[in-house]
């Protein structure tokens, strides 16, 4: 702590951003910590479980239940999906593919807690296959983040969708080079299951069938 | 709508994606068990690498979210002021290369200056304040600012082991502009004589990286009359120098977003 804690960076912040990268120095990253028991009050919105208008063409239900390690649902936690439109775009300016326009109300993003019992769901569109650096193809998958009391840190998956498995070649999940790294006898954990209206997918934090978790 | 196909390539002819970098050791471990409820809560299976592709070099920028000025000011609620010591909380949101990271959601929440939270699990028999909700959020500016105004939070006590009293401190969640870079953290007062025995705090391994979770007093921000400031700037990950960086990381960048 600096005596007096005072700050000239606001004063000039094009001119400092600057001069950190010409002497290629790095700003420390900030640490994670638990978003603790009350993490509805500061996650909670009006419309933020609808990654797309809940009558949008294509539009499904994805959700179930996060599990602890003696198989008790979490009623403290948040499950947030990330995804691509049903096109395959992300309509983000880093996705160097370039700009399309995006679906009317997509937003590809969702959040969902879990007070209901452990009970998370969503609604969305399925993605569309992607394609990889490398020049492979990634099956129609969701990026998944949870947050609970209890977790210090966050927990990534992804979601993959069960009419894809059995799918040779580019999109199916025999060419997907994420699931290439996953264990064979633990890929079903990624899998979601289709029920009336969409999806379901559990997430167990530990234990029996253990969720497969990323390092990202 | 015009499917994009897979494979379709960059301008330079192939799909060329920015890289953040991680840092072993930052975060606290998710089998912390001085925190008793980590015990149940962790993934005891090894992780598995997760490349970084499409879906986690772009990330929800939510830059259209209806924030008003009034969500940033978390001391007049239901027509009435919240007791206690008014503070500015402000700061920046950057990445680990200095870049701002503007138009960014930042979602705070918090107890009141008593160290109650207005949430029905709370069972600390501490006081709710009627003028107070504990609940703010902000979209950064273009060179990455917010600042809120709100009530300096109580510590309160907690079941984790005797005596246990978490320091003051206000729950932050961010994203930043792509999905690798999602974070929620705490930020906690200078001199709390409380972080010795707090577990949450003391997760973080490195002395230095737990220092980053403190504000600093920040007189200059002040508001006379009115109204004291604490400095906090949250770091998210940065790139790794790659091809990508060298075709697009040029000094008027943070103008392209």
């Amino acid at each position: 702590m600096a005596p007096g804690g005072t700050t000239r960076d606001d004063a000039a912040p094009v001119l400092s951003v600057t001069r950190t990268r010409a002497q290629g120095h790095r700003l420390p990253l900030t640490p994670a910590q638990t978003a603790g028991p009350y993490l509805r009050l500061g996650m909670s919105r009006p419309g933020m479980a609808e990654a797309v208008p809940p009558h949008a063409p294509g539009a499904v239900r994805i959700g179930g239940v996060l599990y602890d390690g003696v198989g008790a649902p979490i009623p403290d936690g948040v499950v947030e999906i990330w995804q691509a439109d049903a096109s395959g775009a992300f309509h983000h300016p880093d996705d160097p593919r370039g700009p399309v326009p995006a679906p009317e109300g997509f937003t590809g993003f969702a959040r969902s807690l879990t007070e209901d019992g452990g009970h998370w769901s969503v609604v969305t569109v399925k993605p569309a296959a992607l394609p990889a650096p490398d020049g492979s193809t990634e099956a129609p998958h969701l990026d998944v983040s949870v947050f609970a009391r209890g977790m210090l840190g966050r927990v990534v998956t992804r979601i993959y969708f069960p009419e894809d498995a059995g799918t040779d070649g580019p999109g199916g999940h025999r060419c997907d080079p994420v699931l290439a790294h996953v264990p064979a006898g633990r890929r079903h954990t990624l899998l979601a299951t289709a029920v009336e209206g969409g999806y379901r997918f559990d997430v167990r934090l530990q234990g029996e069938g253990e969720t497969v978790f990323f390092d990202v | 709508m015009t499917p994009v196909s897979p494979g379709r390539p960059g301008r330079s002819g192939r799909l060329q994606l920015p890289s953040y970098q991680a840092v072993a050791g930052l975060h606290p471990p998710l089998d912390h068990p001085g925190y008793e409820s980590t015990a149940l809560r962790h993934p005891r299976e090894q992780l598995v690498l997760l490349p970084q592709n499409l879906t986690e070099i772009t990330g929800p920028l939510l830059g259209d979210t209806r924030v008003t000025a009034g969500d940033a000011d978390l001391t007049w609620a239901n027509e009435g002021w919240a007791q206690g010591q008014r503070i500015v909380v402000h700061g920046r949101v950057l990445d680990s290369d200095g870049r701002p990271v503007p138009e960014t959601l930042v979602e705070v929440w918090q107890a009141n200056a008593a160290g109650k939270y207005r949430h029905e699990v709370d069972t600390f028999p501490g006081p709710l304040d009627p003028h107070f909700t504990g609940i703010g959020r902000a979209l950064t500016d273009s060179l990455g600012r917010y600042s809120f105004t709100t009530i300096k939070p109580g510590a309160y006590p907690w079941v984790n082991h005797f005596n246990a009293w978490r320091p003051a401190h206000i729950h932050f969640s961010v994203f930043g502009r792509a999905f690798t870079q999602r974070l929620i953290t705490q930020m906690y007062f200078p001199g709390d004589p409380l972080f010795f025995q707090d577990p949450i705090f003391n997760s973080v391994p490195d002395e230095a990286a737990r220092k980053r979770l403190i504000a600093r007093f920040d007189y200059e921000q002040t508001v006379p009359d009115w109204a004291l400031a604490f400095r906090w700037d949250i770091v998210l990950r940065g790139h790794h120098a790659t091809s990508f960086e060298a075709a697009h990381d040029h000094p008027d960048h943070d103008e392209d977003l």
